[in-house]
């Protein structure tokens, strides 16, 4: 059998009459998750592309561009549609996810401004690398960012990335905060790679020093991305780390919760 | 007894209608009043109620091991054919068992005495020979009267599997009679009142209806004595209403007995007794004759019993629908008619049964849901959910305006005004074997017997979707009226042979009827139709010409999306087939609805279709219910649950079933947080027109561990399409089928 089930679906009609050139985005996938992605219910988009290559990443189907599909902001806003009455009634709202979303700051700007204007609650979920490319517009139609710290110091960040640097995203942190943009801190945690001490309290003491931080979430590492790399022929870096134990998480959550932040 | 004699029994109660016509629900509404708090008042188990649920569970690996504990082999049951039974007979406060032990299952060979015999051999007991004399030659069973009249092509139709499940072997269930009747006005009460009745028919012609009318009557009567005759043996006179909140539970208690005793029926449904309940509770507790430990010890006493309901049948009927069912269901929350909840102190002490007893699939506890709720019940049954996947939701808004406030569940979907409404359970047809007929001209895909009228196959290599949409439309017109045939066959026979005399006398006179049809396959036959729309399905046939295999090019659109590509198909084929289903003429003028649900006949259903144009193999399990088909639904139970919320109610008032699966971590991170997302997503899929959901909240490694290690996990419980069973009382195949499921990580 070659055939098999698919959502993708055919284009929309585009909106009638003349318009300025609206931003075109490679959308990887679209996807609904409960109190994972956000605060409640939430349609999350995955843009396609990321400028990172980090060890544990789950969704190396997301790297390139190349792999998302072409959609219009009209096309995802016609998807969101059809979840925003039950996002309203369930509480929750629409979160761009990636891949990295602010490699494609326009369409992911539009997309926030669109859903924002809805009256939806709207997350963005970045690493913050290509924060400078987040623009103010696109950030006043951000109700909270989740923002990925995933090292403490540059040269762990270097070694969990592969390409990035933390300079960028501790600047774009401390801009959130300057201009009051509520921050969930996720830190994944990854025996031998994000568990020593001391990074964890460098990251611990960023969050403690930004003011807009509601949350830190401890995300333990796992290894169910796995089988993506084996469909893609890659190898994962990762395949023999064993995800963190019980005594480790707890160490890595009591550092965060000792400088008073919420922790989960 | 003494002490409590001189009280009034309807002291303290709000007047109404209720006192001078039999009418519970008028009742309710006059006196129910909603608790709007927290659970924070419950109260834990207390030394005797461990001691009494110990003594059960100390029996409960035996009954595993061999099936079934004990059984009276000799004694046809009866309302009053067994003796007082006991548990502890020192430290019970609700009384009375179905035969003189606990967990000793009696016969019930009017329903059929095939069943029970093949039961008896299957678990190592002889058949008693007087027992298969006199059902042989003295008195004949509903499964002989069934077989006796059906016709050659409900036989052919039902051999192939194509309509399964029928209740022609065995007791139909789904009946509730309205136990609350006697205690509120007592079993003389209700005898008059029917003898009332009975008279009202003298002056009419003796037509067959009239003459069945007065001996169904007639037998309602007789069985009401019976009902005060057992009572009796336990010590009590329910001649007259209870007069306080122990007496109206031991009442309505032992009027459910009485028909557990009467009936093997597929579904025995408990109705919806908490808030009536709640009454009494509220009367003691200001009285000073109660406190909240007493009170809630009561409920669990009463829920101890109900957990041991139990029925002696065939091992292949207890693989077709998983572990040792009685749905012994009870409806709790919902709205009243003015929009005030129908939540009270006694919903939440139900619901602490889980806690204080453990986690068990019986009773279903089932919550009518609204978004109208008050918070504090909302999120106890998020949090019962979240900690014991027990229970499962319905839509109130929904139910409330096609019945009414004062609506039960019998069996896992099926809404009924309590005392008002009865069914005739009518098992399900097999769309997706439908289907493959149609492609094959009414040839059956496996046997290659010609089960459906012979019709030109559909030809040409690959499927053309007008051909087999046309082909399946007549293949469902010879479907709706072969299965709503047998149907007919079957409730007349039992009516006749084994009808249900205690449940009927607690309904009202005339009672409306409903014809509950069901079917199975929904998604499968909704992809199917989909890959042959969007996608190109050529055929493989084999030597005979026989379409036995299908290859798929293409994408196509799966039902569980989101996505009304595929949706819409799911949405005609429902309409389409309620519609044939409607057109046909059913016994006693019934009222014909429709179910999308399967328990966990999926499973077997799957295992007697052949390949499906969708991918799907031959053999493979449906999806159950109305879930989309396992793994097809990619964009989360949010997504899947939108689409099954499309299926209309009003085609389907028999019931819809979606059974979700998510792990905690699912549900957010905190265990508050995961309260309100799960109360969240429950009040969003009642908003969107979801009619049902099963929640459960596990991992996949505890199952997985579950299946190893059976020992460790006696009360691990599982929801499957309408009920909850024992996990580790699911057949290996069936363990499989649940943790294969989809299991949305990510809800």
């Amino acid at each position: 059998m070659t055939g098999r089930p698919s959502s993708a679906r055919p284009a929309a009609t585009p909106a009638a009459g003349p318009r300025e050139a609206a931003p075109i985005g490679a959308v990887h996938s679209w996807d609904t998750s409960v109190g994972v992605d956000g605060p409640g219910t939430r349609f999350v988009v995955f843009l396609a592309g990321c400028p990172l290559r980090c060890r544990y990443c789950h969704s190396p189907d997301t790297w390139y561009r190349r792999s998302g599909r072409t959609r219009t902001v009209d096309e995802v806003l016609a998807e969101v549609a059809r979840y925003r009455r039950f996002i309203e009634v369930a509480g929750g709202g629409v979160t761009i996810s990636g891949g990295e979303p602010l490699l494609q700051p326009r369409f992911t700007g539009e997309v926030l401004r669109r859903c924002h204007a809805l009256g939806l609650h709207t997350a963005l979920d970045t690493s913050g690398f290509l924060g400078v490319r987040a623009d103010d517009a696109l950030l006043d139609a951000t109700d909270l960012v989740l923002l990925d710290i995933k090292a403490g110091n540059p040269v762990t960040y270097r070694r969990v990335t592969g390409t990035g640097r933390l300079a960028p995203t501790l600047r774009f942190a401390r801009r959130l905060a300057d201009r009051g943009t509520p921050i969930w801190i996720r830190y994944v945690l990854v025996p031998g790679l994000t568990d020593d001490a001391d990074d964890v309290a460098r990251v611990a003491d960023v969050a403690a020093g930004l003011a807009t931080v509601d949350r830190v979430e401890v995300l333990p590492f796992h290894r169910l991305g796995a089988h993506k790399y084996a469909e893609l022929g890659l190898a994962f870096p990762l395949a023999d780390t064993a995800p963190p134990s019980p005594e480790l998480l707890a160490r890595v959550r009591g550092q965060f919760a000792a400088r008073g932040l919420t922790v989960t | 007894m003494t002490a409590t004699e001189a009280l009034h029994p309807w002291r303290g109660f709000r007047d109404g209608p209720w006192r001078e016509t039999i009418d519970v629900a008028d009742f309710v509404r006059h006196n129910h009043e909603p608790y709007l708090g927290d659970a924070a008042f419950l109260s834990g188990p207390t030394d005797r109620t461990r001691q009494v649920w110990g003594r059960l569970q100390a029996m409960f690996p035996e009954e595993r091991r061999r099936g079934v504990y004990d059984v009276d082999a000799a004694t046809p049951s009866t309302i009053t054919s067994h003796g007082p039974g006991y548990i502890d007979r020192e430290r019970e406060l609700i009384v009375g068992l179905q035969t003189d032990a606990p967990l000793r299952r009696a016969i019930m060979p009017q329903g059929g005495l095939r069943m029970v015999e093949t039961a008896l051999r299957a678990y190592g007991r002889e058949p008693d020979p007087d027992v298969h004399r006199i059902f042989t030659r003295y008195r004949r069973t509903h499964n002989d009267a069934v077989f006796d009249a059906y016709p050659e092509d409900v036989l052919r139709a039902r051999r192939s599997h194509v309509i399964t499940g029928l209740p022609d072997a065995y007791g139909r269930g789904r009946i509730i009679g309205d136990y609350r009747r006697v205690a509120l006005y007592g079993v003389d009460r209700l005898i008059a009142e029917r003898r009332a009745h009975k008279a009202a028919l003298d002056d009419r012609p003796s037509t067959d209806e009239v003459i069945r009318d007065r001996e169904e009557l007639a037998e309602q009567i007789r069985a009401l004595g019976e009902l005060k005759e057992m009572a009796a043996a336990y010590g009590f006179d329910i001649s007259r209403p209870a007069v306080t909140g122990q007496q109206a539970i031991q009442w309505l208690y032992f009027a459910y007995l009485a028909a557990t005793k009467e009936q093997n029926g597929a579904a025995m449904s408990l109705g919806r007794t908490a808030g009536f309940v709640d009454v009494y509770l509220r009367r003691d507790l200001a009285e000073g004759r109660l406190d909240e430990t007493a009170a809630q010890e009561l409920v669990d006493d009463f829920v101890i019993k109900l957990r041991i309901i139990r029925f002696l049948r065939t091992p292949e009927y207890d693989q077709l629908f998983s572990g040792d069912p009685t749905w012994v269901t009870e409806t709790l929350g919902g709205m009243d008619a003015d929009g005030r909840p129908l939540v009270t102190r006694t919903a939440f002490r139900y619901l602490q049964t889980l806690y204080n007893l453990g986690p068990a699939p019986e009773p279903n506890l089932t919550v009518l849901w609204s978004p109208r709720l008050p918070d504090g019940f909302k999120r106890f049954c998020a949090q019962v959910s979240l900690d014991t996947s027990a229970i499962q939701y319905e839509n109130d808004e929904l139910i409330r305006p096609a019945y009414d406030d004062d609506t039960a569940i019998a069996c896992c979907v099926s809404a009924m005004r309590v005392g008002r409404d009865m069914q005739f359970f009518g098992a399900r047809a097999n769309l997706a074997k439908a289907l493959l007929y149609a492609i094959n001209g009414g040839r059956d895909e496996v046997t290659g017997e010609q089960v459906a009228p012979p019709a030109p196959p559909v030809g040409g290599e690959t499927l053309d979707y007008d051909e087999v949409l046309a082909a399946y439309d007549r293949t469902l017109d010879w479907l709706a009226e072969t299965y709503v045939d047998a149907l007919n066959v079957i409730h007349h026979q039992h009516d006749r042979y084994a009808y249900e005399r205690l449940e009927m006398a607690l309904h009202d006179h005339p009672v409306r009827r409903f014809m509950a049809t069901g079917i199975a396959g929904l998604s499968v036959a909704v992809d199917s139709l989909s890959a042959i729309r969007y996608g190109r399905v050529k055929v493989l046939r084999d030597e005979t010409g026989l379409a036995v295999d299908y290859a798929v090019e293409g994408e196509f659109p799966t039902y569980g999306n989101n996505d009304d590509r595929a949706d819409e198909l799911a949405v005609r084929l429902v309409e389409t087939f309620a519609a044939k289903l409607r057109r046909q003429r059913t016994y006693r003028d019934a009222e014909l609805t429709m179910s999308v649900l399967t328990i966990t006949s999926n499973v077997v259903y799957g295992r007697h279709t052949g390949n499906t144009p969708d991918g799907r193999r031959a053999g493979e399990p449906f999806a159950p219910g109305a879930n989309p088909m396992n793994g097809r639904d990619i964009h989360g139970l949010v997504a899947a649950a939108l689409s099954v919320a499309k299926l209309p109610y009003d085609a389907a008032r028999d019931g819809i079933s979606l059974t979700g699966t998510v792990t905690p971590d699912g549900l957010g991170h905190t265990r508050q947080e995961r309260i309100t997302n799960l109360a969240g997503v429950l009040d969003g899929y009642t908003d969107a027109g979801g009619f049902h959901l099963n929640v459960n909240v596990l991992d996949r490694d505890t199952l997985v561990d579950a299946m190893a290690h059976p020992e460790r996990y006696p009360q691990l419980t599982v929801r499957v399409s309408g009920y909850a069973v024992n996990f580790v009382r699911l057949t290996p195949e069936q363990q499989r089928d649940v943790i294969s499921r989809t299991f949305h990580g990510s809800l």
